[in-house]
């Protein structure tokens, strides 16, 4: 008998308990939850997989903004609070309110999640840089669009460049299975007291948000445990220990050598916070990468999309009888570097497609691997192009 | 180690600062405090770095005493000379970025609201004229239409001093300024109209010369914020070294004004003032019931 048959039955033998929706939801181990709970596949688009994630998120307040193509997932998350999954929901006037409000959230130690694209990202930067500074935990959901002008709201992921200098975790899905499982398992690792850091979990726009992919996922009536705020690595803005002088930001009020040291000391923090989150990372993760045909004398390295035109291409050269494997990138911050330089030490040529015309995962990967004239930092698409898998075939060959 | 955020024992408390177990002892907590018990007990803000004879600094040590629940209280400001002193504070001050002070005492408040059902927690704004009227002008104005339950109240010294002199958009007209050369162009902002279109619940207009109206007034707007919807205060406080006004002058100053332009003016929705006579009636009551005890 499978486990959702014997749950109706039990359910139906005692009515008067039958809880449903939210009300029937019980908190379990995020182990449990992210790792081990039976799951079952569905056949969704990317907004969904990421309602769904949300759906089991235990999400306090959640703040929404329109723009392109985020504004469904925003719409679909409201749905989840209006069948009372989540405490608060409200549309903030725009970005950059939105943005403070979820820093105003995460101090007072309730879990918080937004999203936005593109312009709004641009809008909202100034408020989210400011997120690991202020050590607070928070989920960005980021649908990649084109960064204006000209104006387009076409798949194009160079906003994922703007938040690599910004502190707080990066993780960047491949498909709609990565957009259910990776904002569950942000939300733990950026809520861990040794990381206390804001979390984006980034997917490219339209190719994950508006197409359908098999995802597969436990049963709705379990959710991650709550926010414990009083695990964190800064006090709660909440007044609940008075007298107490606390001003968390700014402390810089004067020029001096103590208040120069005090900064620099938290700028270094934050960056050894992120390295603390690997350990989290890689165990609800599976690690930072993932490796295909490990050992292959050519390495395609991609994140987001690009992975999976990858795999693609992966499959088409095999036929080829080409020798060919594939790194996914799967937390842009922290980077893996150490993991590329192992996967990637027996590589005589490294291809890098990305969806952006900057190529800021080829500087990352080159800052980070030595031997660096083995990479080919491309092919690249952007302002909305897709990526045919023999663009990237035709890279492998015209480099032999 | 448990990794729970420290709080004081009060088993240890002889060990603490002085100056903490004076604020436990003798301090504003727990107690609301009145402006004529001022030099009698230990002030929430005592120290602090602000220019001999800045009004603004008294206005902001009036607020302290005023609050009525200072421990459930939390203050969010932006840059400006008036968080200098309010950080100073005994109470827990948020400085976010330029002008974001109502967008993050909106999720402040909301979260808090979620965390604590039966426990009041009063989010008040302080921030300056150019903090709220210009570059957090939207947020201003979207938590007010929102009806987020929270007072905002505006430290207008009508410049910004704390950059070095220049206009905002609360300065006077003509008035000649670092970024005014040939003399401010458009009329000063009408804040309290604006608010009252917003529908904001209490809105007053003040100026830095009535210790004890300065405190009714905040104490009034927290209430109300607390119980039925936004509220503003617009506080005059002269910046003397920007405006060359006399450090023994300023009161002086701040009393000229207020008869020129900015008289003591308060408004009530009609929700906020049936709520606020209700409660004067009760507190009437409990104190003629307080009396017959004694």
């Amino acid at each position: 008998m499978s486990q959702d048959v014997k749950e109706k039955m039990e359910s139906k033998a005692k009515p008067e308990d039958a809880k449903t929706g939210a009300a029937a939801q019980r908190v379990v181990d995020p182990d449990y939850l992210i790792l081990e709970a039976p799951r079952k596949k569905e056949f969704i688009t990317g907004s969904e997989a990421a309602k769904e994630s949300v759906r089991r998120a235990n999400v306090d307040i959640a703040i929404a903004y329109p723009i392109t193509p985020q504004s469904e997932t925003m719409q679909q998350v409201g749905y989840l609070y209006a069948e009372g999954y989540i405490k608060d929901y409200y549309r903030g006037e725009e970005e950059i309110g939105v943005m403070s409000a979820v820093a105003g959230a995460s101090r007072a130690g309730v879990r918080v999640l937004t999203a936005t694209a593109g312009p709004g990202l641009m809008r909202g930067l100034e408020q989210i840089v400011s997120w690991p500074g202020g050590r607070l935990p928070s989920m960005l959901l980021v649908m990649c669009r084109v960064v204006n002008a000209p104006l387009a709201i076409q798949p194009d992921n160079i906003e994922i460049s703007y938040l690599l200098n910004s502190g707080g975790i990066v993780l960047h899905g491949e498909n709609q299975q990565d957009f259910y499982d990776y904002p569950l398992i942000g939300f733990m690792v950026g809520e861990k007291p040794e990381v206390t850091l804001p979390v984006a979990v980034a997917v490219d726009g339209f190719f994950v948000t508006h197409a359908r992919g098999w995802v597969s996922m436990p049963a709705e009536d379990i959710k991650l445990p709550p926010r414990d705020c009083y695990h964190e690595a800064v006090p709660m803005m909440d007044n609940e220990n008075p007298p107490i002088r606390i001003s968390r930001d700014s402390p810089i009020q004067k020029s001096n050598f103590i208040s120069y040291q005090m900064h620099a000391a938290w700028q270094q923090e934050i960056w050894a916070a992120q390295e603390r989150a690997k350990k989290w990372l890689n165990r609800w993760l599976g690690g930072l990468i993932e490796v295909v045909n490990p050992g292959a004398k050519t390495m395609i390295v991609a994140s987001g999309a690009a992975v999976s035109q990858g795999r693609e291409a992966v499959r088409q050269a095999t036929e080829k009888g080409l020798d060919v494997g594939l790194i996914k990138i799967k937390s842009i911050r922290p980077f893996p570097t150490e993991e590329l330089t192992e996967a990637l030490e027996h590589a005589e040529k490294i291809v890098i497609p990305e969806f952006n015309y900057v190529g800021w995962l080829a500087k990352e990967v080159k800052a980070a691997i030595d031997r660096t004239d083995r990479i080919i930092a491309g092919p690249r698409v952007f302002g909305g192009m897709t990526m045919p898998t023999e663009l990237i075939l035709e890279t492998i060959s015209a480099s032999e | 180690m448990s990794l729970k955020t420290i709080r004081p024992a009060t088993g240890f408390k002889e060990y603490l600062p002085k100056e903490y177990q004076d604020l436990i002892d003798d301090g504003p907590f727990l107690r609301q405090r009145k402006v004529s018990e001022l030099g009698s007990f230990k002030e929430a803000i005592e120290e602090h770095p602000m220019c001999a004879g800045c009004a603004m600094t008294l206005f902001i040590r009036l607020v302290f005493v005023a609050l009525p629940s200072l421990e459930h209280t939390v203050i969010c400001g932006t840059a400006g000379c008036g968080r200098l002193a309010i950080t100073q504070g005994a109470v827990p001050f948020v400085y976010g970025n330029y002008g974001d002070t109502n967008a993050v005492a909106t999720g402040l408040k909301r979260g808090l609201d979620i965390r604590f059902k039966d426990q009041p927690k009063d989010v008040v704004v302080m921030a300056g004229d150019g903090g709220l009227a210009d570059i957090g002008f939207h947020a201003v104005m979207h938590s007010w239409f929102r009806k987020e339950k929270f007072t905002t109240i505006m430290l207008d010294n009508e410049v910004y001093g704390n950059t070095g002199g220049q206009d905002s958009g609360m300065t006077q007209k003509g008035m000649v300024m670092k970024m005014a050369p040939t003399g401010k162009k458009f009329e000063k902002m009408d804040m309290l109209g604006l608010a009252k279109t917003a529908g904001v619940a209490y809105t007053a207009r003040i100026s830095t010369t009535n210790p004890t109206r300065i405190a009714n007034t905040i104490r009034k707007a927290v209430l109300i914020a607390r119980e039925v919807g936004p509220t503003f205060i617009q506080a005059y406080t002269s910046c003397n070294i920007e405006y060359a006004i006399p450090t023994p002058k300023v009161i002086d100053d701040a009393r000229d004004v207020e008869k020129d332009r900015y008289g003591f003016a308060e408004y009530f929705s009609d929700e906020a003032q049936s709520y606020w006579d209700e409660s004067e009636k009760e507190r009437k009551r409990l104190r003629k019931a307080a009396k017959k005890i004694k």
